[in-house]
Order: C-alpha cells, then structure tokens, then sequence
C-alpha cells in the first residue's frame, strides 16, 4: 500500500504538470521524451524547471524509440528514470519496454492515451489497456499499470510507480488518458525527498577491482536458460499480486456492479448518483492497478444475484479480465465509446436502467419475487 | 637451468586485465576479436576499467560483455548509442564507449547515431564496418559495396535498386557534436598500433568533455564473405578501402 507523504497546502494544477511536479519530488534523476498531444506537458514543465535541478537531467530525444532506450541505459546505470507520451509514443517504445522488463530495470513510465487507432485523435481514451497489461511488445512479460483517476492520483502514482518497479525490479506505467492529463484539479502535492532510493548493487556504473563486472542483458541463448529467466518472471508477477488495488463504492449490497478505471470510474460515480436516486441499488468497482488485475475481488462479488456493466472508453478491453473473473457466475455486460468519445453519465444510466429492468424480469420469472 | 631462464624472461605482451578468460566465440580470423582486445587494452593502460560503462548492441559482438571485464549494457538492435546517452547523462564523470556494427549503426540505427553525434555525448563509439550482417548470416548491409554478393544480394548490390553503400562517418563527421572521427583497420600489426592510438585519444578527449568521439574500423567476416581469413584481409584492402579508406577524418587542432 503507498502511504505518500503530502504538502499541507493544496495547489490548483493542471494533470500534466501534477505528474511532472510529482516526479522531480520523486527524486527523478533523468527524464527523456518527445513532443507528443496531449501530453507535451511534461516535457515542457520539466525542461522549465530544469535550472531548479540541477541534477536531473532532462533531454528531449529524437523519437520515442530513443527515448526509451535511453531511460534503458539509465536505469542500467542505477537511476532513477522516466519517460511519458502518448498512444503512438508507447507504440513505438514497445521493443524497449520488453528489454527493460526482461533485463529488470525499474523506470516509471506514463501514457496519457489519446484515441486510435493510427494516428487517431488526441482526445481521450483507454484503447492502449490490452497493450499496457497484457505485454505490448514481444514476449511474456507484464509492467505494473496504474491508472489514475483524478489529478491527485497523476502526482501520486509516480511515486506509487517508483516504489514499485523499484521493489519488484520492472518498469511501472501509468496509464492515463488526455482528459486526466489536461484537467485542472485541486491537489496535494506529494513532499520532496519523501522517496527513499535504495542502492542497485546490480547497476552499471564502473566495476571496481574488488567486485565481478555487472551487466544488463536480456540475451539467453540457452533455451533452458530462457526459460529459467521466465520463470523467475513469471515467480515475480505472482509476488506482485499482493499489490492489487481497488476501490469499492457501494458494492457490497449493490445488484449492478460498474466496473471502470480512470476517467471512467469518475463518470460511473455519477451515475452510480443518479442511478440511486432512482431507487437502482448500484456500485462502483474500480481497479486501481490494471496489472496486477483485482481478479479475486470482482470474483468475491461475482453471484447469480449480480450484474456487472464494464465501463471504458474502448471497444471492450477490461471486459475480458472481468468476464474472466466473474467466470459466468452472473451476466457482464459492456458499454464503450470509442474515437475520443467521452460517455455521458445519461448514456451509461439508460444501460443500467435496461439491466435493471432485464433483471427484474429474470428474478419475477425465476419466482424469486 | 631452465628455472634460472625462466626467472629472466621478461613478460613483454600479455592479456590485459580488462579481458575475461571466457573464450570467444567469433569465427577464425574474424576481426572483433582484435578490436576487443585493442579497445581493452587501452581501457586497462590508461587505468579507467574502474569508470567506464560499455555498450553493445544486437550483432556479432552481442556477447561483448561475456569478454569484456568492464560493466556492460547489451542494447537493442541500432539503439546502442541511445542507451549509452543514458548511461553517460547519468554518469557524467565516468567513460562510455559503444561498440557497434554496420547495420546496427548505419541502417537500423542511422537516426540514434547521427542524434547521439549531433548533441555532441561525450562517448566513444566503435563502430566495426564489416560490409555485411555477420550475426544473421551474410544478409547485405548498408555499407556491402556495389556488385557485393550478399545472401540477400545474390546477384550483388544493385545501387540502383538498393542504393550505394553508405558512408555514414563521412556524413557524420559534418555534425558540429563530432570531435574526432577516423577509420582504422587491424589486420596488420601497424593498423592496430594506428586504432590504438586513436582510441587512447578518445578516451583523453571524453575525460575532456570535447563531443563524439566515432572510430570506425573497417573489417572482416570471413564468414558472412566466404573467403579464408587470409583471403578476407587481402579483399578488404583491395575492396573495401578505395570505398572506405583509412585514415583521419575529423582531427580537432588539439589532437594534431
Ligand atoms: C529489431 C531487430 N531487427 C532485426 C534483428 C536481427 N539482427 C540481429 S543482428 C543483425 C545485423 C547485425 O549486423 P551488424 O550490425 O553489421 O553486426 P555484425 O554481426 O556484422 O557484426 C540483425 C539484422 C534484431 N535482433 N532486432
Ligand atoms: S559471422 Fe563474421 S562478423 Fe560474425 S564472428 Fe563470424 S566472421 Fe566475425
Ligand atoms: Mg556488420
């Protein structure tokens, strides 16, 4: 669990520039990335800023693909490193994120999504969540995702992410969305130097006499040596899972269950609202963590007297783990937009209101009334 | 007898500190080898094992960090000089080589090198021009020459088709970042006391924080060329060098 550290006095801060503020708190080292709608941001602020810090370096690089390997080589070197862009961005980064998840180096890394596919839109989306969680680039081999939903939550989760890919020696991303990223909410900081950094024995910095050389590879030619490296993967990720993340809200007795993350999950609060007000006995389930997935809670709830609605804005990608997690004991239903649509809190209740009424007649006809 | 000869012999070559016992796996007469060795000396005479980061990229030399006994990063296919942006951005007192091949440094890679060059990072980059991609098994590189006979030229390079080989540390040498730029070889013992030094130079102009420093070897694959190691070095001076012709290609004023 994180247990930030925050300033006393709140700011009123634009998403983009929370997460930046927050990374040089963070203790950032070094930062690399490219201009990329809608979060440009990040760059800008932390180029800005850069006569505060001396010793962060900041460098705008000539693409995405070298950015990320050039967050690879700094975090081989011990620091403590980030990169952000957006959907095309990581797209392009996908191969550099499979060496630095192979050869276990920690960096944060965010993408603020915009609409696809292609070149798309820069309005907001969630249609980069089966590339952020299920691996993106080649190989088996997950990152710890988090997925902020509100601006607090962008300064937050870099040093959430930190701790983490820190810790457990793999690259954190933040998976955000335009709308997080340019929003202008009131927040509390979290406080400088509050992020302790541990020594990375392992890092390449210069191999003193005494001690056998480091290196960071994620070269086995031995297939038999591979596949120990992903077992020892495969060993980690299932450590991970004790930081699983979730926030309920009116679950318990709830008969529809909405399960969003990020913008969504705040629109679903507001229809959870209006639903209640109607007399819908409605909740909210909202991962936090997208990887590891809080598959064990939506399972805790997952009973014949239950419905689940799966909110995102995508054509249906969380839907499966949900589906997967709920493994048919009730019905999950799916209500997306996509292209950079926002859904409204109207469109999303007129579904759970044909929910309500499909499981009203399902229980009057099963005599349960 | 034999003790007292023994007892005045003198050690006057041996293998430097800087190398492992790890046997290499490169082909017989294959030229990395001597670039390892010559790139390690140098390290370990100028005392900086202590403080230097390599890098090496996908490609034959992949293995570079089973051999060489400084901390290594293996990079992703043309993005070496990237990750060794990183590690020198991060490490600014420390050394920082790459050590790359044709294909990684002027084709997959063209746009990392030329930006790395470009902001001047206070690296050395090795770049080992053997005309072809050796690791993948004789497939044409950007810089085979034309009529070059190639798994994926088997008729030979068509310029016209797949354009001529390329040039790039001529290109590169233009960028304001590149401090001192030079092509050598090793397949004589006087081209390897010629590398050496140009590699000692670079090492001075780093500690300096003078800009790029790029050393292109231009060398073998008997392999990939289908020719004896002898039959390799005797066509790389009479093919490869009226192409790529060794020598200096940037000096600053201090180097001269
Ligand atoms: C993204 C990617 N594309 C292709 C490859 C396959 N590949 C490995 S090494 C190589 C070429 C190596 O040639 P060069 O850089 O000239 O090095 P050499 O082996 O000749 O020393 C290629 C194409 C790869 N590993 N990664
Ligand atoms: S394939 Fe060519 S470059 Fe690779 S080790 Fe053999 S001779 Fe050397
Ligand atoms: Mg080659």
């Amino acid at each position: 669990m994180s247990n930030i550290i925050h300033d006393e006095n709140p700011k009123l801060m634009k998403g983009n520039e929370a997460l930046a503020e927050a990374s040089l708190r963070a203790g950032l080292q070094a930062y690399f990335g490219y201009p990329i709608t809608p979060q440009s941001e990040i760059l800008e602020y932390l180029e800005e800023k850069a006569p505060q810090h001396p010793d962060t370096v900041v460098l705008q690089a000539e693409s995405e693909v070298a950015s990320i390997n050039m967050v690879y080589g700094a975090a081989g070197a011990g620091a403590r490193v980030m990169t952000t862009s957006s959907s095309p961005g990581i797209s392009l980064m996908q191969e550099g994120i499979s060496y630095i998840a192979a050869a276990e180096l920690p960096c944060v890394i965010a993408n603020v999504q915009r609409g696809g596919p292609g070149l798309g839109t820069i309005q907001p989306a969630q249609g980069d969540y089966f590339q952020a969680v299920k691996g993106g680039g080649h190989g088996d081999y997950h990152m710890i995702v988090l997925a902020p939903s509100s601006v607090q939550e962008m300064a937050d989760f870099v040093f959430d992410g930190f701790r983490l890919a820190e810790e457990y020696r793999m690259p954190s991303m933040i998976l955000a969305d335009g709308a997080l990223g340019q929003m202008m909410e009131k927040i509390y900081l979290p406080k400088a130097g509050s992020l302790p950094k541990q020594d990375e024995p392992w890092a390449t910095v210069g191999k003193p006499a005494a001690r056998e050389r480091n290196y960071i590879t994620s070269l086995h030619i031995e297939p038999d040596k591979m596949e120990m490296i992903n077992l020892h993967l495969q060993d980690k990720y299932r450590k991970l899972k004790k930081e699983v993340r979730c926030e309920l809200t009116n679950v318990e007795n709830a008969d529809i269950i909405l399960v969003a993350f990020g913008l969504t999950a705040r629109i679903c609060n507001k229809v959870m609202e209006l639903a209640r007000a109607k007399g819908l006995n409605v909740g909210v389930l909202r991962p936090i963590t997208l990887y590891p997935f809080p598959t064990e809670i939506i399972a805790q709830y997952a009973d014949p007297m239950r419905m689940f609605l799966t909110v995102e804005m995508n054509a249906g990608q969380m839907v499966e783990d949900v589906r997967l997690a709920v493994n048919g004991r009730c019905p999950v239903y799916f209500k997306g937009r996509m292209g950079g649509m926002v859904p409204t809190p109207e469109e999303i209740l007129l579904e759970v209101e044909a929910m309500a009424e499909k499981q009203r007649i399902t229980n009057q006809s099963a005599g349960y009334l | 007898m034999n003790s007292t000869v023994n007892e005045q012999m003198e050690v006057v070559y041996h293998k430097p500190q800087t190398l492992t016992d790890t046997p290499m796996h490169y082909c017989p007469g294959c030229g990395h080898g001597v670039v390892h060795r010559v790139l390690m000396e140098v390290i370990d005479e100028m005392g900086i094992a202590e403080r230097t980061v390599g890098v090496a990229p996908v490609g034959c030399s992949v293995f570079a960090y089973h051999y060489m006994n400084v901390d290594m990063q293996e990079a992703a296919h043309g993005r070496a000089s990237a990750v060794a942006t990183g590690v020198r951005r991060v490490l600014p007192d420390k050394f920082v080589f790459s050590y790359q091949g044709d294909g990684d440094l002027a084709a997959i890679g063209t746009g990392e090198t030329i930006h790395t060059i470009n902001r001047g990072e206070n690296i050395l980059m090795v770049f080992v021009n053997n005309g072809i991609y050796g690791m993948t098994g004789g497939q044409m590189a950007p810089t085979s020459l034309c009529g070059m006979v190639t798994s994926t030229s088997p008729y030979g390079r068509d310029a016209a088709q797949v354009g001529h080989p390329l040039k790039i540390t001529e290109m590169i040498a233009q960028l304001p970042g590149a401090y001192f730029v030079a092509r050598h070889s090793v397949h004589t013992p006087s081209a390897v006391r010629k590398l050496k030094k140009a590699f000692k130079a670079s090492f001075e102009a780093q500690k300096e924080k003078k800009g790029t420093c790029f050393i292109e070897v231009v060398s073998n694959c008997p392999s990939g060329w289908k020719m004896t190691p002898n039959e390799s070095n005797a066509w790389m001076e009479q093919h490869m060098f009226p192409h790529f012709p060794p020598g200096d290609i940037k000096v600053p004023a201090s180097m001269k």
